[in-house]
């Protein structure tokens, strides 16, 4: 008798009926892809009515998922204020930036509510906002029961508005649509120099991009011959991640004129492939070879930031408050030598920056909204966000009223260039890609090809090769 | 001495006060159920490994992403892209290199290794606990530390080649030069497990064919490849089959050292899965290259599975 055979045949049956029997179970089990993402019409916002009060949720409790960073410090260090305001507790998870996303990405799409409320950038609004995950927060700043007066939305830049609104469709423009996010701390991007090395070698900053490739290998050349060890021209990013394109390199791609994608007919088309384009990729990829960091390809920040303090780099060109970190005293070896500027112009004189914008966002499955709206208004509200500014490391306000405000301005006064530097940009300062939900894949991509130029490959075969595949993906 | 012999058990259990409980026939039902119950825990556990990969399954047979979230049935039709895809043969090219290199030197080195501390002495007790150490780092924290010794301004490892004039290495920042430090990282973490096998291996060894060797007058060499490694094979293999897994698999070491690149020189099947997945969101695509991953890493482990169980039936002089 073949019995393996036999054995062979029970073994199939079985899997057949486990296999028929599990079908229901998937469905049953919630294998219906996320649940339900209609939302249904209506806002909870319409729910509130009668006069604001700003004890309207008291003994309700509000979670918040936080990343580390000195806003969130501000936050944190201010928060008894908030409940003794509103008699709301909150409950709150910090994680570090490298994991953040991350698990906020996964708690959203597991269609749970775990956080009432959460840190996000304008860019997650692309990848977020298709999906469901974030409550719209237009109907809740226009409802003058659920939002008191002295929120004061035209005290925000409109830039900085603007950057949480969009209609949800690849390409659209932002400033249209839902509120998906509200400003609540941001950094622009410039240049910050070490004072005593261009002191030192006779220098100054750079005031165009061809000024600022022959500025960052001049200092690694000669700097360490005038007693800066080790130090290199200019820190910027490079790890293989969408922060790499963001910070420094879009803004004076920006600058350049240059666009990350055209949108033609409701197509969003990849056009970093256009000759200048290309012609300025390679360009920042040989800027960075002569006048960059060692090891690249792995910088963060972290380390960008942490070169400039410990004066082992002579620019950083990244988020101002990346260099403000270590400019403040006491903070570095570099500190009380660190000066700010706009960086370098395009041509016309173009100032134009992209951002990076820390907004505050609610998921629209909280069970908690009134509380957590109430929360959210107040943490991007005056009070917060003065005291924020001038008693613990949240600057670049998000208010005009707060980066007028006369303890602000003297705080800050005392960083070379710093006011001055954020006056220039602030304007020109907003989001300079084309809002699309593939754009992690889209720049984790460009950095890629960033690396593989930088590496010695030909720009215009990479970035032809990179607009190819984002072609296939996006449009 | 005087041999006694054990009391007898009591048949039947003492009770307080020193009578004995009467017996109670245990019903049919419940003997014919005891199987049953026995098994109860491995079906709940093959069925906690069964359900998710079943899903799995069945997700990829959609194109269901956060943009997405009510996907169409499109069959076979993820599997058709991700085989078409030059980036996916090049991560399949890149994974198998990684496997093989870092299976290949940690075999060698880790088999190096137990000849030396087979011998028994006092240093070679100590250096087998020192040995140990790198396996009690997780791999992740493993790779950020290299990753800044490795770094080529501050790292401690250029500082030390400075003198012999190779001071100025950029480790990761070339493909070959990422990829063998990501291997070097492996190696550094997983020898010692092959180390501590191999050495458990060579203690078990019977002693009398290599005292009849000896006796014989036979060479270190001869010794070694006729007696030694025939013998140890069976547990080398098993430390390669291990190792050879562990690596198809590999996230976290390439990923805290190198994130995939430069360019996408280090990007494993893992990575790209993880890209996919959780970074962009299209969660049928990146389960089924999690899906194909495995289907590479059951077919590769089969047949070394297979292999071994010649090699053990061998080994014992089993007839086949």
């Amino acid at each position: 008798m073949d019995r393996h055979g036999h054995d062979r045949r029970r073994l199939f049956a079985l899997g057949a009926a486990a296999a028929a029997s599990a079908a229901p179970l998937l469905s049953a089990c919630g294998a219906g892809f996320g649940g339900d993402t209609t939302g249904g019409g209506g806002s909870a916002a319409d729910e509130v009515t009668g006069a604001f009060d700003w004890k309207r949720a008291e003994g309700k409790t509000v979670r918040a998922l936080l990343n580390k960073h000195p806003y969130t410090d501000a936050l944190i260090a201010d928060l008894k204020a908030f409940t003794e305001k509103t008699g709301i507790k909150v409950e709150y998870d910090v994680f570090p930036e490298d994991n953040y996303f991350d698990k906020l990405t996964v708690d959203l799409s597991s269609g749970r509510a775990s956080y009432d409320v959460f840190m996000l950038g304008a860019y997650m609004v692309w990848q977020y906002g298709p999906p469901g995950w974030l409550e719209d927060l237009g109907p809740w700043m226009r409802n003058s029961s659920a939002t008191g007066a002295e929120w004061d939305q035209a005290d925000f830049y409109p830039n900085l508005l603007q950057a949480g609104q969009w209609s949800l469709k690849a390409g659209a423009p932002l400033g249209q649509g839902g509120q998906y996010a509200l400003p609540w701390g941001w950094e622009t991007n410039v240049v910050a120099y070490n004072t005593e090395v261009f002191k030192k070698l006779g220098l100054k900053p750079a005031e165009s991009f061809d000024e600022l490739r022959e500025l960052a290998g001049t200092i690694t050349r000669r700097a360490p011959g005038a007693g800066f060890d080790g130090m290199y021209g200019v820190a910027v990013r490079g790890s293989r991640s969408w922060a790499t394109i963001h910070p420094g390199f879009m803004t004076m791609y920006a600058r350049n004129g240059l666009k990350d994608f055209t949108v033609e007919d409701g197509k969003v088309k990849p056009a970093m492939n256009s000759p200048r384009a290309i012609a300025f990729t390679g360009d920042w990829a040989e800027m960075v070879r002569k006048g960059g960091p060692p090891s690249w390809t792995s910088y963060t920040w972290y380390q960008c930031s942490g070169d400039l303090g410990a004066k082992k780099a002579g620019m950083l060109f990244d988020a101002d408050t990346a260099a403000y970190f270590q400019a403040v005293k006491g903070a570095s070896p570099a500190s009380g030598k660190i000066a700010f500027h706009p960086g370098p112009k395009g041509p016309g004189g173009s100032l134009a920056t992209n951002m990076w914008i820390w907004s505050l966002g609610m998921n629209a499955r909280s069970r908690s909204k009134p509380a957590a709206w109430l929360f959210l208004q107040w943490a991007t509200g005056k009070d917060h966000l003065l005291r924020g500014a001038v008693q613990d490391n949240h600057i670049d306000p998000v208010r005009r009223s707060v980066s007028e405000a006369a303890a602000y301005r003297d705080k800050m006064g005392a960083i070379p260039g710093f006011i001055e530097t954020f006056e220039a940009v602030v304007d020109q300062t907003r989001i300079q890609f084309t809002p699309q939900e593939q754009f992690f894949d889209a720049t984790t991509s460009w950095a890629s090809a960033l690396q593989e130029i930088y590496g010695g490959k030909n720009p215009s075969s990479v970035l032809n090769g990179l607009a190819g595949d984002l072609a296939s993906k996006i449009g | 001495m005087a041999l006694t012999t054990p009391p007898a058990p009591p048949d039947r259990p003492a009770v307080p006060g020193g009578e004995t409980a009467p017996v109670r026939p245990v019903p049919g039902w419940r003997r014919s159920l005891r199987p049953y119950l026995l098994i109860v825990p491995a079906l709940l556990l093959t069925g906690g490994i069964l359900y998710p990969f079943g899903l799995g399954l069945y997700y990829t047979l959609f194109d269901f992403a956060a943009s997405k979230p009510r996907p169409d049935l499109v069959g076979v039709e993820n599997y058709r892209r991700i085989l078409s895809q030059s980036s996916f043969w090049e991560s399949a090219r890149v994974t198998v290199l990684y496997a093989v290199g870092a299976a290949a030197v940690e075999t060698v080195l880790g088999v190096s290794v137990a000849l030396l501390l087979h011998r028994a002495s006092r240093v070679g007790r100590v250096l087998e606990k020192i040995l140990i150490l790198p396996l009690m780092i997780a791999p992740v924290i493993a790779a950020i530390m290299w990753k800044l010794m490795l770094q080529p301004s501050v790292g401690v490892v250029n500082h030390l080649l400075e003198p012999v004039g190779l001071g100025g290495v950029q480790w990761t920042d070339t493909p070959a030069g990422a990829l063998l430090s990501s291997i070097a990282v492996d190696v550094w973490v997983y020898t010692p497990f092959v180390a501590v096998l191999a050495l458990a291996g060579l203690r078990s060894l019977p002693v009398s064919p290599f005292e009849a060797a000896a006796v014989d007058g036979a060479g270190w060499w001869f010794t070694f490849r006729r007696l030694t490694l025939p013998m140890l094979w069976p547990y080398v293999l098993v430390a390669v089959i291990f190792r050879f897994m562990d690596s198809l698999k590999v996230f976290d070491i390439i990923y805290a050292l190198t994130e995939g690149g430069p360019g996408d020189s280090t990007v494993v099947l893992q990575i790209r899965a993880y890209l996919e997945a959780i970074r962009f969101q299209r969660y049928s695509f990146g389960i089924s290259y999690m899906i194909v991953l495995w289907a590479v890493v059951y077919l590769v482990t089969m047949v070394l599975v297979r292999y071994l169980g010649r090699i053990q039936n061998r080994a014992a002089e089993v007839p086949k």
